[in-house]
């Protein structure tokens, strides 16, 4: 006789268990600490945090760990437990402009006031194997420097002097929050760029290689890359003024692009933005490729039909929170909808008078 | 699984998220049908395994409730396990399998077979909350469709259904529409179960991913979309259940062996275990 | 009645707000019903119901309007400290607290747009006593009919015809309470 199957609790239980040990994996080998994680996988960490909307690499390396490495899990975590996080206030905006920077590139011009500061960057490695990497051998300290305390002026200002580049009016609004208020369209730009900061750097990316490729082509230069460290400070109400409460690595893009005007803007540079918490160049580039292509209104472009130009397809999607969830729940059981589909497919074979023999 | 939940707030929420849910159910309450934005937030579960039915869920507890979780109408499938005892851990809730006692339960895929009764709240868990959705991606023209009331997609739709295969081929999440004006997707229950829609119970759908809520009041009418020459039909497999012998539940086709026999039983565990101990069958 | 506006807060908010919101959502779901709902004392002439109703339903992010009579000193003082909603006109009110008349003019309140119905103000209508007596009640939420001892009918009815936009409403008299939500037909009884 049939027994319909039970133990989901059970079943759940042991499943844990086992996923325990899977993380842990040989006991043999020492285990991963948080600090070394946190120490020297650092752009996973800056990718879980800017992703997970929370700077805290000390949170960030632990959910790398609890994760096995799988870091759209790892921004779970952390998206899950910022959600629980009373909201103290909130600071005043981030002068990058005052920005101690690692970093600090443009490829719109030579050299400039600040100088181009090309700091710890894969770009220019060969990319081979490094088998001393494996053999743990000791790493030659780098040479150091006197640190570089030129002011860096941002690179768009010297275009703007001119009248060259499109003006960014100051919003005088407190811009709504993405986490605190349901989406809704048309999106103004703050609100995009919220979406795409802590979007799915793969999702942005593809989106911004779009552009590149013809759908919604918009010209990009780099006007400037830099990375570095910003203080964050808050007005306190009992002392009338603003005090730093600490410091955040941010990398921020601006894109400079051509644009040709329109029947409402005259011809000028045009600007995209991105800023992403810690050194995340790849998705700072590619959130200020998709900022700029999410403009096509406000500049009187023509819509084109391109994907990245499409507010609510590209801001519905870029949540891998979201999608992740989404798509895996199709693992949980659909046996119910499925019955009824596959009576629907036997009744309309009925109808059609080819029923296999029953 | 090592515990640390004591920590949270009754019901896992903070209560400046309650109170934002809480606003938005009473709106869903009182516009039938209508999809209310809410600023959902992150659960400590994925997006698309209940999240917006547990923040209704936590939005609505008492610590006197006795809470039941069905996914598919059985109480001991994996993920109906996990949200039972996740509220069973924060917001320390009796529990229970069986219908006729539960205060609140919430639901994915299916109305319980028991009929609901006054005091009891049926919580449903919502993937894609936009009945037009497939029919018409985008949001803002969707949202200007439900203000106009104009359905007239959705009728086009069936309608080709019916000229294409003779009949309406939406076998779940059958599209109804509520006190005679919005057009709601019931959630993908089987169509079976759209007649219960109309209940004595209050209902509240959570879509979480989707930031919406919206509700049918008790003794609401719900109307399944139909065409006069092609009436709602709420069919289900023509068999008594193998188990309980009833002919009046929805059921689950099991297979039980290689050459590919089946049987039928019901889906609603409770109400087959309940005939069973009645000494049905 | 609490005459410090430090004081009557609930002592416990997440059960007290939980036990207020689930009277509040059966009322809402089942119009004309009246239930008890309490956990807060405020200063008068506040009812307990409705300042258990503020402190379940209102924060900073919802803005408040005290009708004359309830906007007084010492329940501005309250509510400011026990939720921080910011007090408003009518306008750009979410929620509204006052007796019957001295609410004004229904038009005057957020009635929700075509493509968002649920941005409408929810009003608190403070009376002296809840009766099941009075205005007929049918629509969603009610099997047959159901009899409220409305303030009034032609308000209600006007509402009523606007649907889906419109306010909503909860009736309170001491720890008792009602709702009447757009959707609800009055008919003198």
């Amino acid at each position: 006789m049939y027994v319909a199957v039970k133990g989901g609790a059970r079943a759940i239980e042991n499943a844990h268990a086992w996923l325990a040990e899977e993380r842990r994996g040989d006991p043999g080998v020492a285990e991963l600490s948080v600090a070394q994680i946190r120490g020297q996988l650092t752009l996973a960490v800056d990718r879980v945090m800017a992703e997970g909307s929370l700077y805290d690499p000390d949170l960030a390396a632990l959910a790398i760990k609890q994760a096995r490495g799988d870091l759209i899990e790892a921004i779970f975590l952390i998206r899950a437990y910022r959600t629980t996080l009373p909201r103290l206030g909130a600071t005043l905006p981030v002068d990058t402009g005052a920005m101690a920077c690692d970093r600090r590139i443009s490829a719109t011009f030579k050299d400039l006031p600040g100088g181009q500061v090309l700091g710890p960057t894969f770009d220019y490695t060969h990319r081979l194997l490094d088998f001393k990497l494996a053999a743990e051998a000791a790493q030659p300290e780098a040479e150091r420097a006197a640190p570089d305390l030129r002011p860096k002026p941002r690179v768009t200002e010297f275009l703007n002097q001119e009248g060259l580049i499109q003006d960014e009016a100051k919003a005088e609004d407190a811009p709504p929050d993405l986490t605190r208020a349901p989406l809704e369209f048309p999106a103004c730009r703050a609100l995009r760029q919220q979406a795409l900061t802590r979007g799915d750097e793969g999702f942005v990316l593809g989106m911004a290689y779009s552009t590149q490729r013809g759908y919604g082509r918009n010209h990009a230069f780099v006007g400037e890359l830099r990375i570095g460290t910003c203080s964050v400070e808050m007005e306190i109400p009992e002392l009338g003024f603003a005090v730093e409460i600490g410091e955040v690595e941010v990398t921020e893009c601006e894109t400079v692009n051509q644009f040709a005007g329109s029947k409402t803007e005259p011809a000028q540079f045009t600007r995209g933005y991105g800023l992403v918490f810690g050194h995340g160049e790849r998705k700072a580039i590619s959130m200020a490729l998709v900022d700029r292509a999410l403009r096509w209104r406000e500049l009187g472009e023509d819509d084109t039909g391109a994907p990245a130009q499409d507010e609510e397809f590209v801001l519905q999607h870029a949540d891998n929170i979201q999608a992740t969830g989404f798509l895996e729940h199709i693992k949980l059981p659909h046996y119910v909808d499925f019955q009824s589909e596959i009576e629907l497919v036997r009744k309309l074979r009925a109808a059609a008078g080819e029923a296999p023999d029953d | 699984m090592t515990d640390g939940m004591q920590d949270y707030n009754f019901a896992y929420l903070d209560e400046e998220t309650k109170r934002m849910i809480r606003r938005a159910l009473l709106k869903a309450l009182a516009i039938p049908g209508y999809q209310v934005p809410f600023a959902s937030r992150e659960m400590p579960m994925p997006y698309g395994w209940g999240t917006g039915g547990v923040q209704v869920t936590a939005a609505c507890l008492v610590p006197e409730d006795r809470l039941k979780v069905i996914d598919q109408g059985a109480d001991d499938t994996t993920n109906a396990v996990s949200i039972r005892g996740f509220f069973a851990r924060t917001a320390g809730v009796a529990t229970t399998e069986r219908t006729a006692e539960a205060t609140l339960i919430q639901t994915r895929h299916r109305i319980p077979e028991t009929p609901l009764r006054e005091g009891q709240i049926l919580v449903y868990q919502v993937p894609i909350p936009e009945p037009l959705r497939f029919l018409e991606p985008r949001e803002t023209e969707t949202r200007r469709m439900h203000a106009l009331e104009d359905y007239g997609l959705m009728h086009v739709k069936l309608y080709e259904d019916i000229a294409r295969h003779g009949a309406i081929s939406t076998s779940y999440a059958y599209p109804v529409k509520v006190a005679g004006r919005y057009v709601m997707d019931p959630s993908p229950i089987p169509k079976f179960d759209n007649p219960k829609l109309e209940s004595p119970a209050i209902q509240l759908f959570g879509a979480g991913r989707e930031q919406r809520i919206y509700a049918v009041p008790p003794y609401t009418r719900v109307v399944s979309l139909d065409f006069e020459d092609h009436p709602f039909e709420a069919s289900k497999p023509d068999h008594p259940c193998a188990l309980c012998g009833a002919t009046d539940s929805y059921l689950d086709e099991v297979i039980t062996d290689d050459t590919g026999a089946r049987m039928f039983v019901c889906s609603d565990t409770d109400y087959c275990a309940g005939r069973r101990a009645e000494g049905a069958a | 009645m609490e005459t410090q506006p430090l004081g009557g807060g609930f002592s416990d908010p997440p059960m007290d707000s939980a036990r207020a919101f689930r009277a509040a959502l059966e009322a809402m779901a089942r119009p004309g019903t009246i239930r008890r709902i309490e956990g807060a004392r405020a200063p008068a002439p506040l009812s307990s119901a409705a300042a258990t109703l503020l402190l379940m339903l209102c924060d900073g992010g919802t803005p408040l309007h005290l009708a004359p009579g309830h906007d007084g000193a010492d329940v501005r003082a309250w509510v400011t400290f026990h939720t921080g909603a910011p007090l408003v006109g009518r306008g750009a009110a979410r929620f509204a607290v006052g007796g019957w008349p001295a609410l004004g003019a229904l038009d005057e309140y957020a009635q929700g747009t075509a493509d968002y119905p649920d941005r409408s103000a929810t009003l608190i209508v403070e009376c002296a006593a809840l009766r099941p007596e009075g205005a007929r009640l049918t629509g969603p939420g009610i099997r047959d009919a159901t009899h409220l001892s409305l303030p009034g009918i032609a308000g209600f009815r006007s509402n009523a015809a606007r649907f889906p936009l419109g306010l909503d409403f909860f009736f309170t008299a001491g720890a008792q309470l009602a709702a009447l939500p757009r959707t609800t037909q009055v008919e003198a009884g």
